[in-house]
């Protein structure tokens, strides 16, 4: 799901670059706020695992890779806000030490990774969730947040590609960037992520937070937050 | 660090230690790339050529490590297994890093 450089024409890029300093300098804001120090060795974890998890490529025989993004726990674990932030930190990594992700796209990819998919992520869990802090039903609230999360961060970048033919055309009428519409774009990236890359998403994330729920329940912060003091 | 963090930490490492399999595996089922994120040559390969916009860009930012493997386009599987866990050991390293510090200078006490 990392846009390369050249596949967004820069009315595509900038746009998306503005719309995520956006969300950073929101995020920096409600950090200094509510941020406690004993959060933040988690946030330096909850970066290493995102870059961690990101290089486990999940084949489709004969087909593509994908591969989850572990934007969701960490949006239930330290709040979408938290999520924003560690996510945003480890795109930068990748696309400045690794290529993976371009520079011009990093505002976009940012965007689709660390704003989408952690605030997604987290409303459905909020919703599923409902008022119980235990039992089968949080599971499911964690496997679904993981699952749509990472769908619609998925359709939020295959629509950005799917527009560049309507946006860009060459003297010849071909596509200057992106050449795929958004016909072929939406289904190849949404059914992709749909099945498996979801899935595993959906498991890491509800694994993870029983793992969490069992050992240290006063860290996660989408249970916590109901309470009137937050 | 609490224990609990400890333990966190290690199965971080443990997860970091298993990364070759995001190469292996996708080479074992014949499996591509992501979709949306071919090199030039692949695109000609794809549609006969390379768009204009897209070639003029694509080569913009020249990273250190492209694709985590040091050892370039033709390097053999040890070699590119090993570059991948030492990426990824780099990669959670710095990510860490860089995390701790920004939040560090954001945290305060007694929230």
């Amino acid at each position: 799901m990392h846009i390369p450089d050249g596949y967004l024409s820069p009315q595509t890029y900038l746009p998306l670059y503005g719309v995520s300093i956006g969300f950073w300098t929101i995020a920096q804001r409600k950090l200094k706020k509510q941020l406690s120090l004993k959060h933040v060795p988690y946030l330096a974890m909850a970066a290493a695992f995102s870059f961690v998890i990101m290089m486990f490529n999940i084949p489709i025989p004969g087909g593509t890779t994908g591969h989850a993004v572990g934007a969701a726990i960490i949006a239930i674990l330290l709040g979408p806000w938290t999520a924003v932030l560690a996510v945003s930190v480890v795109l930068m990594i990748q696309a400045l030490l690794f290529g993976d992700g371009g520079i011009t796209a990093l505002g976009a990819n940012c965007f689709n990774m660390a704003v989408v998919m952690p605030f997604v992520s987290y409303g459905i869990f909020k919703l599923v969730k409902g008022k119980t802090a235990r039992g089968s039903r949080i599971v499911v609230a964690a496997f679904l947040a993981g699952y749509l999360g990472l769908v619609v961060a998925a359709l939020f970048t295959a629509f950005e590609f799917g527009i560049q033919p309507l946006i860009a055309a060459g003297a010849n009428g071909r596509p200057l960037y992106a050449p795929y519409p958004l016909s072929v774009a939406l289904p190849a990236m949404v059914l992709e992520h749909l099945f498996p890359f979801g899935v595993v998403e959906g498991l890491v994330t509800m694994l993870l937070l029983k793992y969490f729920l069992k050992h240290e329940p006063d860290l996660v912060y989408a249970v916590l937050d109901s309470s009137p003091n937050r | 660090m609490t224990r609990f963090q400890k333990k966190l930490w290690i199965g971080l490492l443990i997860m970091t230690l298993l990364t070759p399999l995001g190469i292996l595996l996708p080479q074992k089922f014949k499996a591509e790339g992501a979709w949306g994120e071919w090199g030039t040559d692949k695109l000609e390969k794809l549609l006969g050529h390379v768009p204009e916009g897209l070639k003029r860009w694509a080569g913009l930012w020249k990273s250190p490590i492209p694709d985590y493997n040091f050892g370039g386009e033709g390097a053999s599987m040890t070699l590119q297994v090993f570059s991948y866990i030492v990426s990824g050991l780099l990669g959670i390293g710095i990510c860490a890093f860089v995390a701790y510090m920004i939040s560090r200078f954001m945290a305060r006490h007694g929230k």
